[in-house]
């Protein structure tokens, strides 16, 4: 057996036991990427050298004690609109070609304080916008389990790097659903926590009230490990939160008397037999070992999708204005004026994806507009966020699928962008209403593509998730 | 007979907070500093990183709020108004348009006819921008974000002024309140004090209002002045010949007098203001107002009566002295070490602006310590130098702050003592012009004025004059 099986807390439990050397677990990671990268393009940006640097640093820190905790040792990714000092940082996109930052992210800084090694910089759609990570200036990345296929988005270059062992665990961004959907499409573990969990000091930001950093991972232990790592208050943050963080406390097998509710509006129209089979299954599985499960009405469904693209647009429009080509990244040649500069510059430097998201969002803005659909957005939001609340009155967790279908072909989601927009229909309503919710695979299609089954909890509430998804996990493994 | 016309103006005054640190970030909000210094990922606006408030901008805001009868909005927000600019390192400037903190207030006045209210819209936080600098020798435009991110607050009034004199007076009463709470030094010429003119004319009685200009780029009172005469012209100009006002933003011009049209309504930008989703909601909470509200200063009027009921000093000292903080902060702290309200006043009054005026200073730029003032007039009352040594050694201290004790001491201004030295002096001064002696004796009183001034020129002016005087009437008379 290959260290490659071995989850990331399992490699780490190695290492500090000196069965084997950080340098060893980089090293067995870049012959993977080696073999698999060409073809499947997880990565933007590998950091081979510092990779094997940090690794003896890592290593010293180890031996002397120092560097004791679950994930020293550890080979990450990183999704590539998470700030990286000295390391390159992309976004996936032409404009931020040649960005490296003077500064890490607020989480990036959290791994490396608990000895994971970076490894590189994960492929993503552009500025996060995509559900595919085919809106990449980069290429597009290659589902593992299926290279025909698409990995999902706008985290797929980490989903993908975990799936095919191109790096232990990783961490991405989900606005509205880009950890979950592409944890399911790769089939692994990823959480969209609480909003405030973790900091988003250092995440370039596509829309600010909705952007939260989480874990991708190979199993929901290292999930949990990885989450504890991340989380924490951040006064660089306005929006961080002070709460409990000892997420692996939850890693318990006892789901007995836990209220699962069921939205009988996920069910519907839309769903593929097959997801829908397999997510049902695993609520089977939850309700053997114990859990109440009952069906019941969430309401406001269909609102989600214009809610969330008029809210997210709206803030992406304004936080994207600042690249502009004067103070870093890309700049477009051979013109004088400052207006046409700007103008040539973003024409240039942002993809299509983008450009229709920023012109959505300035329209939704613009003086006459606001009031139509802006403000209302807010309004359905408030809704949204209430309609979960009542749901929470009953359950402990909602469960249901992730995404309509499984991993689409490539290239088959950018002809249709509404029809790729109306996949996110069960992930972006946790965004609006800033609740965690978290992906674990329950199964494959006929063609073999993973399945997940997405569970959501109120505010604060990651725990009950990771109890319940490590008690289905432990479950279906005994199987 | 032509048509009466009457002016209304509303003013926009932008005032840079005295903060030390910025409003988003703990960047220095010190002026000066080699470009880019005082700079983070924050003020630069570089990708990923969040503005966090600094609670001291609230603070001063709501204290200037207070002072102003303004109503506090307890629950307010910042929101983003977006515009490309380089100066502008995000591309939107955070500001607040929908709940801004302070509203619905008034200052009063003291016109010619008398006390007049001049109402307070709104006053609201902001960050102030970035400056461009533009190089003509490389040909390229250059920018400095020192000041991007300093934190600013915004007043905005009414249409309630009808002159220039009347605007003068409400700036003049806000710089006061302002300096007052020590929330910013007001200065006009650094730009730490802005006002934007909105100025609008109408035919007398008309209770319509006409179209308005907005004009910036004013410096200083007098630029503020001008501009809205030339403004009030220009407008009734067009009036009188049948055209129309455009609404327009204008830039005044006051080496030449004149205003050039920079933007017009229809070129307006649309900002596409919304509430900034990195900034949580502000809760000013009762505690939080009573807190503010206790620390509040002593403002000009309570001064006014203390200082009446406190110090023996005239009306018209207190009326000049407390007019600035500055001023009064130094009559209270001198007053304390010495003990002689009038005669610190005398030296704030007389003295101290007749140096401020000469030099074209403020009294925030007064240079001189409480301590040396205090100093100064100890030695002076001790008889250790007489009064022309005193003016001159507060010359020094006001250019230098130097110790007066000290300076005494080192240049040897002591005023000579021995009589007899004196008298040697007054026999040669004597024994020199003996005109004067004659002029003296035959009844010409200005003579001995003469013989004292040469005599304390010979002493070098350490001499007590009027022990000069009595010598050397004594000498004459012999």
């Amino acid at each position: 057996m290959s260290i490659l099986d071995d989850t990331a807390v399992e490699l780490s439990e190695k290492i500090k036991k000196g069965e084997i050397k950080v340098r060893e677990a980089v090293e067995a990671v870049f012959a993977v990427i080696d073999q698999k990268e060409a073809l499947l393009n997880c990565y933007v940006t590998l950091e081979k050298e510092k990779a094997l640097k940090r690794a003896e640093e890592v290593q010293a820190g180890i031996d002397a004690g120092e560097l004791t905790g679950p994930l020293a040792g550890v080979p990450f990714a990183i999704k590539d609109n998470l700030c990286t000092e000295g390391t390159l940082t992309t976004c996936s996109s032409k404009i931020l070609e040649n960005f490296v930052p003077t500064y890490s992210a607020e989480a990036v800084i959290n791994l490396e304080k608990a000895g994971a090694v970076i490894i590189g910089k994960t492929n993503m759609d552009e500025f996060a916008m995509g559900s595919t990570t085919e809106t990449s200036y980069y290429g597009v990345t290659r589902n593992p389990r299926n290279t025909d296929h698409v990995p999902g988005g706008s985290s797929g270059g980490s989903a993908a790097a975990v799936a095919a062992g191109e790096c232990f665990a990783a961490l991405g961004s989900d606005t509205g659903g880009s950890i979950r959907q592409p944890a399911s499409y790769c089939g692994v573990v990823g959480m969209k926590p609480t909003y405030g969990t973790v900091s988003r000091y250092g995440l370039i930001a596509y829309g600010s009230s909705l952007d939260q950093i989480g874990p991708l991972t190979k199993d929901v232990r290292d999930l949990a490990t990885v989450l504890e790592t991340i989380a924490s208050y951040d006064a660089k943050d306005s929006t961080s939160m002070k709460r409990d963080t000892d997420f692996t406390s939850a890693l318990v097998e006892d789901v007995a008397g836990m209220r699962i509710g069921i939205p009988r509006d996920y069910f519907g129209e839309g769903l593929d037999p097959e997801v829908k089979q397999a997510v049902l299954s695993a609520a089977e599985v939850l309700k053997a070992k114990g859990a109440v499960v009952e069906e019941f009405d969430l309401s406001l469904v269909e609102y989600a999708i214009p809610t969330y693209y008029t809210i997210a647009a709206a803030e992406a429009s304004s936080n994207l204005e600042r690249f502009d080509g004067v103070k870093y990244g890309y700049r477009t040649k051979g013109v004088e004026d400052l207006h046409a500069m700007y103008k040539k510059t973003r024409s240039e430097g942002f993809g299509p994806e983008v450009k229709r998201r920023i012109m959505l969002g300035s329209f939704v803005l613009s003086s006459g507009y606001y009031d139509a659909y802006y403000l209302k957005a807010l309004r359905v939001k408030a809704l949204i966020k209430k309609a979960f609340d009542d749901a929470f009155s009953k359950y402990d967790m909602i469960l249901g699928p992730v995404a309509p279908t499984t991993a689409p072909k490539l290239g088959e989601s950018l002809s249709d962008p509404l029809k790729m927009y109306l996949g996110d229909i069960y992930t972006i309503s946790v965004n609006l209403a800033g609740l965690p919710a978290l992906s674990v695979p329950c199964g494959v299609d006929q063609k073999g593509l993973p399945i997940g089954v997405q569970l959501i909890g109120d505010c604060f509430q990651e725990k009950k998730l990771i109890r319940a998804a490590y008690t289905y996990e432990c479950a279906v493994k005994g199987d | 007979m032509g048509k009466q016309y009457e002016t209304v103006i509303g003013l926009e005054v932008h005032i840079e907070l005295a903060t030390k640190t910025k409003i988003f970030c703990g960047c220095s909000t010190a002026f000066g500093g080699a470009p880019n210094t005082h700079t983070c990922p924050v003020c630069t606006g570089m990708p990923g990183s969040l503005p966090v408030l600094n609670k001291q901008v609230v603070e001063y805001a709501v204290g200037v709020g207070l002072a102003t009868n303004c109503s506090i909005t307890q629950y307010c927000k910042f929101d983003r108004k977006n515009y490309f600019y380089p100066d502008n390192p995000q591309n939107y400037q955070i500001s607040q348009l929908y709940l801004p903190v302070c509203h619905d207030g008034y200052v009063e006045i003291e016109t010619e006819g008398g006390v007049r209210k001049v109402g307070i819209h709104e006053i609201h936080m902001e960050e102030d921008a970035g400056k461009l600098i533009h190089d003509d020798w490389e040909d390229c435009s250059l920018v400095d974000y020192n000041r991007s991110g300093v934190p600013l607050i915004e007043i905005v009034s009414e249409p309630d002024m009808r002159s220039a004199e009347e605007v003068i007076a409400y700036l003049e009463k806000l710089r006061m309140i302002v300096q007052y709470l020590g929330a910013s030094d007001c200065k006009l010429q650094e730009g730490s004090m802005r006002a934007d003119v909105n100025l609008s004319v109408r035919e007398a009685g008309s209770e319509k209002l006409g179209t308005r200009t907005e004009m910036k780029n004013l410096n200083s009172f007098r630029a503020i002045a001008r501009a809205i005469e030339g403004e009030r012209e220009r407008q009734i100009e067009l009036l009188e010949a049948g055209k129309d006002v455009l609404q327009e933003t204008r830039r005044w011009d006051d080496a030449k007098e004149c205003s050039y049209p920079m933007r017009s309504k229809e070129d307006a930008q649309d900002y596409r203001y919304f509430p900034d989703p990195d900034l949580v909601p502000v809760y000013i909470s009762e505690e939080w107002l009573e807190q503010i509200k206790a620390s509040q200063p002593e403002f000009r009027t309570e001064k006014m009566k203390r200082y009446k009921e406190e110090y023996d000093i005239p009306d018209y000292d207190i009326e000049i002295i407390t007019g600035s903080k500055r001023m009064a902060d130094l009559f209270e702290e001198t007053t304390a070490l010495c003990g002689q309200p009038k005669k610190v006043s005398n030296w704030l009054m007389v003295e101290t602006l007749r140096l401020l005026k000469e030099n074209g200073l403020e009294p925030q730029d007064i240079g001189f310590s409480a301590q040396h003032l205090a100093a100064l007039i100890t030695l002076v009352d001790r008889k250790v130098i007489n009064s022309s040594v005193a003016k001159e050694v507060f010359e020094v201290m006001s250019r230098e702050d130097v110790d007066p004790v000290k300076y005494v001491e080192e240049k040897g201004l002591k005023t000579v003592n021995d009589e007899g030295a004196l008298k040697k002096t007054i026999e040669e001064i004597l024994a020199a012009n003996p005109q004067s002696v004659e002029d003296y004796r035959n009844g010409k009183e200005k003579a001995i004025g003469f013989l004292v001034g040469q005599t304390m020129k010979a002493m070098k002016g350490k001499a007590d004059p009027a022990g000069v005087n009595a010598l050397l009437r004594e000498a004459l008379s012999k």
